[in-house]
């Protein structure tokens, strides 16, 4: 239980700044205290709530600003089904919750003591899940209110503007790990630029769907091209 | 970014949050713990570097508040914080020297 609080703490660091970031972004938009409030409980996702709020405020059609932010979150698929294998036996109602509580940080601190803690039984793995979001989740939240109620008092500006692209940017930064990584998020860049000119932010969909493609393509082919060299390695 | 429309509003809020807890209960809560197709959990594994970059590479080019005119500061503020996001693989850090960089650039450009 303490173990889980403090492996989320250091998240904490992370998840306030972003929880001011997006208050204040939504009171910019015109979101009142309870709208913005509601977001964070609702979606509980910070990317995905950065990008609907950014398509909301460019007046994008309702379906693509949805279809847009769940693209951002389908990595979530990913954590849902990693994380079946240690959490798939507990019961349902606790599962329920589970899911509302995956994000990226209870994700990969679980999914990290999971593998030191091999001997966990299912209740201990469970009370842990929920140790590490015991900090972060509520300080998500108020966070969010507290950047809500902040928002309506800084001035407009560009620096504002711009919050959102830093924002990704630095988040897209550390994600580019391998060679796949950086090979789709340079054809989601060349794409999106090309394919700006089309309606409603369609580009953003033709570009993200491109950049997966090249992402699988790119690592298959790393894959193909790795016993090879180390054949090379071998001779010489 | 005003007048957004309280219907579009609250039809994102939910419809996110359905989706949402959709994606992450997909597989804990209904498919269990039979494996997933290996072409699927490949492509997968690019969703975020693949729609983040696309949602803000024509803000950086095209900004807004420069009226999809070309702006250095931007421009300038978007490598900086990729390059230090990437190298320090810290997403604070980034932010940080990303709005200083831009911050500096409008007041000396000013």
């Amino acid at each position: 239980m303490w173990q889980g609080i403090t492996d989320g703490l250091p998240f904490v660091l992370v998840i306030l700044p972003f929880g001011v970031l997006f208050g204040v972004l939504a009171a910019e938009a015109g979101l009142n205290m309870f709208e913005a409030l509601s977001f964070s409980i609702v979606v509980i996702a910070g990317a995905a709530q950065f990008t609907a709020l950014q398509l909301l405020g460019e007046h994008v059609p309702t379906l693509l600003v949805l279809t847009s932010a769940l693209a951002v979150n389908l990595r979530m698929v990913m954590y849902s089904a990693s994380l079946t294998p240690h959490l798939g036996a507990a019961p349902l109602w606790q599962r329920v919750f589970i899911a509302y509580f995956t994000i990226d940080q209870s994700y990969a601190c679980a999914v990290a003591a999971y593998e030191r803690n091999p001997g966990w039984s299912v209740p201990q793995k469970v009370t842990y899940f929920f140790a590490t979001v015991a900090m972060i989740c509520p300080l998500w939240y108020l966070s969010t209110a507290f950047g809500a109620w902040l928002g309506n008092g800084v001035p407009d500006g560009l620096a504002l503007d711009f919050a959102v692209p830093i924002t990704f940017i630095a988040m897209i930064g550390p994600m580019l790990t391998t060679g796949a990584h950086r090979a789709a998020a340079l054809t989601s860049v060349v794409l999106s630029l090309i394919f700006n000119f089309l309606p409603f932010n369609l580009g953003l969909i033709v570009a993200g769907i491109g950049a997966m493609i090249i992402g699988a393509q790119v690592e298959l082919w790393l894959e193909r091209r790795a016993p090879v060299q180390a054949g090379k390695g071998a001779r010489q | 970014m005003t007048d957004i429309s309280d219907s579009a509003l609250w039809a994102v809020i939910i419809g996110l949050g359905l989706g949402s807890f959709g994606l992450r209960f997909a597989f804990l809560g209904l498919i269990g713990d039979r494996p997933m197709p290996e072409w699927l959990l490949r492509h997968l594994r690019y969703t975020a570097v693949a729609i983040l970059p696309a949602l803000v590479a024509p803000l950086v080019v095209w900004p807004t508040a420069t009226e999809g005119n070309f702006d250095l500061p931007c421009i300038s503020a978007a490598l900086i914080a990729l390059t230090v996001g990437y190298v320090t693989k810290n997403v604070l850090i980034a932010m940080l020297t990303g709005a200083v960089t831009l911050s500096g650039m409008v007041y000396l450009l000013s």
